[in-house]
């Protein structure tokens, strides 16, 4: 069931492709055979496996005790799993879309971020809240938000944002085996990304970053749908002789700002993409560690790409002018290699 | 009202042995005194911040939690001092946590709404209304999927009512028979407001709609507490379900204590009647004088008692030093 439909067409031992969605579902069946207190809970993750179908056979293998279809209160399920963690569970909150979390705001941010602090660290709370995120499925305002600057926000949280099947897999089981809240965005349009994950347990810290591409010229700092948009763009820039380095902080936080940091000193450019809104959001953020830690090594002010500041619209021609792409990407770097 | 299976044939002191009752009387006073206390450590300027006061309700703490194991858990509120007492809570580290001090529950994180214990099953005094909901459930949740004999207890009040969370967990508790009694504490005031201005309906029905067996108890009569909580606890931890009990009570003090002119809202001659004829420890204290369990020079004893228990914990809270300041930054992340 695991991984019927991997793509085993890798000649090296031990590694296997798999898609996002099949490194998501790896990670929660590997850990559920391990601990027999995590289970899943929320609406239509059983025999449905999901809307977008990522929990396909988990409810075959454990059974509805552990795979558990829930009503549709996102709330009363959050706060079941804050209970059911500080009482000796490790639950699984599948919140079906990231829109949806306001719902559930309460639960999240005034009960589980705040439990182990409030009772001076004698309760712990260890929940993973598994979400979604990312624009352009047409599917409008209150569906396709991505809203990792809210909770990124809190202390208390640890805020998981993976941008390959390898470090989904990994950084989930760093997630479920944590001891405090977690909250796991998921980018919709990239369960079906390839990539290689090895056949062997592993588990990838939080708080250290990922150098997806090396480079000289520009840092590019992004997370999740918008390490694809760099990618894509540092081939363009290759073409033009601008070589750019991408850097995936994985969590918001903990955050590697170390990291972060070094790149900016390194390439003396900063671009930081985040599929949230730009106002108020996680680019601010990150913009803010590389401007306060490499001022003095910047020749360019750090640029920032994010959601446009608007309401997801349904229409795709206007949709598409809401999120960066690999050719608006592409202009801002020019800009700041003085290539315009 | 009585929609449980078994009806209330028993006298509900049938099976408690006379130490048992005169205990439940002296944490009912343990409840009074503390809170008596904590009302003029605010009122002379040596408490931070505010309080909300259970003086009046201490039937419905002492008389559910006297059902309760102490390994059963519980979920409090802002009013929670006196479920914090009954379910085993000592005064003096209560006092330390109200007035920000080291050695309180919480290392003087939390505060008199904050108030967590895991060593007595409570996990917490909750500062969001219906706050406490979600976190019990879940509770009840677990013990289940653990297949634990444990009972979780959801402490609220008639302004939890409002809140949506209380019912959408309501729904999966019955659904799926998790080992719960919600104990709604009707003290007829969501803050300064009548909750007959702010809740429409039978409150009874909001239980029974869910397939919720609801019991409508005295909340000042102890007795008729403990005997409701010791049936539905015990159908809890049994297997069948939750349970709801809607407590009819009444709060001394305003809604914190600085609500001290409360005309506005509700009358002098309301309150007089209450403490007068409804008191909870008069109430009792009669019956056990009736009954022949306790006289005068009992209740001499166990008031000494008491104020000797309070006063030497307010003292030693007082006395206690504060959290070291680099305490400020542990236990954000386990």
């Amino acid at each position: 069931m695991l991984s019927s439909s991997a793509v085993d067409q890798n000649t090296n031992a031990g590694v296997r492709e798999v898609t996002l969605g099949q490194a998501i579902r790896e990670a929660l069946a590997e850990e559920m055979r391990r601990d027999p207190r995590v289970f899943i809970m929320g609406e239509d993750v059983a025999e449905a496996g999901t809307a977008f179908k990522v929990l396909s056979g988990l409810v075959e293998e454990f059974g509805t005790s552990r795979v558990i279809d829930t009503p549709i209160s996102e709330a009363g399920i959050t706060g079941l799993g804050v209970g059911g963690a500080m009482t000796g569970m490790r639950p699984i909150v599948d919140i079906m879309f990231g829109d949806f979390i306001g719902l559930a705001m309460d639960q999240i941010v005034n009960q589980a971020a705040k439990v182990h602090y409030m009772s001076g660290g004698k309760l712990k709370v260890p929940l993973v809240v598994r979400t979604t995120m990312g624009a352009t499925r047409r599917t409008a305002a209150q569906h396709s938000q991505s809203l990792q600057a809210w909770v990124s926000h809190v202390p208390g949280l640890k805020v998981v944002l993976p941008s390959t099947p390898y470090d989904a897999k990994g950084l989930l089981k760093t997630a479920i085996r944590d001891d405090n809240p977690v909250i796991f965005f998921e980018d919709k349009m990239m369960y079906q990304l390839k990539g290689l994950v090895p056949d062997a347990d592993y588990t990838i810290p939080f708080g250290v970053a990922d150098i997806k591409r090396p480079g000289l010229d520009v840092t590019i700092v992004a997370t999740s749908s918008m390490v694809q948009i760099a990618l894509a763009a540092a081939e363009l820039l290759e073409k033009l002789n601008i070589s750019v380095e991408i850097v995936d902080p994985r969590t918001t936080f903990p955050l590697d700002k170390d990291t972060l940091i070094a790149s900016a000193k390194k390439t003396s450019r900063a671009i930081v993409m985040d599929e949230g809104y730009e106002r108020y959001g996680v680019t601010a953020e990150l913009a803010a560690v590389i401007a306060e830690g490499a001022f003095y090594y910047l020749d360019a002010p750090v640029k920032r790409l994010g959601a446009m500041d608007v309401p997801v619209p349904f229409s795709p021609v206007l949709e598409d002018l809401t999120v960066p792409t690999a050719a608006s990407v592409v202009e801002v770097a020019k800009t700041l290699c003085g290539r315009v | 009202m009585s929609q449980t299976e078994s009806p209330k044939t028993l006298d509900a002191g049938k099976d408690v042995e006379q130490a048992q009752w005169l205990k439940m009387y002296e944490q009912m006073l343990t409840i009074r005194h503390f809170e008596e206390h904590v009302n003029q450590l605010y009122m002379t300027a040596r408490m931070p911040g505010l309080a909300h006061l259970y003086s009046g309700e201490e039937a419905i703490a002492v008389g559910v939690c006297s059902a309760l194991r102490r390994d059963d858990y519980i979920t409090s509120t802002h009013r929670g001092h006196g479920h914090c007492l009954a379910k085993g809570a000592a005064v003096d580290r209560m006092f330390a946590e109200l007035l920000g001090k080291e050695a309180g529950y919480c290392k003087g994180k939390g505060g008199s709404m904050h108030i967590a214990d895991q060593d007595t099953g409570n996990l917490g005094a909750n500062a969001i209304v219906g706050g406490g909901a979600g976190i019990a459930t879940g509770a009840a949740m677990s013990i289940k999927m653990r297949g634990s004999d444990q009972v979780a207890v959801c402490f609220f009040g008639d302004g939890a009512l409002g809140q949506g969370v209380l019912y959408e967990v309501m729904n999966m508790a019955a659904l799926w028979k998790f080992p719960i009694v919600y104990v709604c504490e009707n003290n007829l005031y969501n803050e300064y407001t009548h909750y007959t201005e702010t809740t429409a309906g039978n409150l009874s029905e909001r239980a029974t709609a869910f397939g919720v067996p609801c019991e409508t108890v005295d909340g000042q009569d102890i007795r008729a507490v403990y005997d409701a909580a010791q049936r539905l606890v015990a159908r809890a931890r049994r297997g069948e379900g939750p349970a709801f009990m809607l407590c009819d009570t009444y709060r001394y003090y305003g809604h914190h204590v600085g609500d001290i002119q409360r005309a506005y809202y509700r009358s002098k001659e309301e309150e007089e009647h209450w403490k007068a004829q409804r008191d909870p420890i008069k109430l009792l204290a009669n019956w056990l004088v009736e009954q022949g369990i306790a006289d005068d020079e009992t209740f001499e004893r166990i008031e000494q008692k008491v104020r000797a228990e309070v006063e030497a914990g307010e003292q030693f809270a007082l006395n206690a030093p504060f959290p070291n300041p680099d305490e400020v930054e542990q236990d954000v992340y386990a």
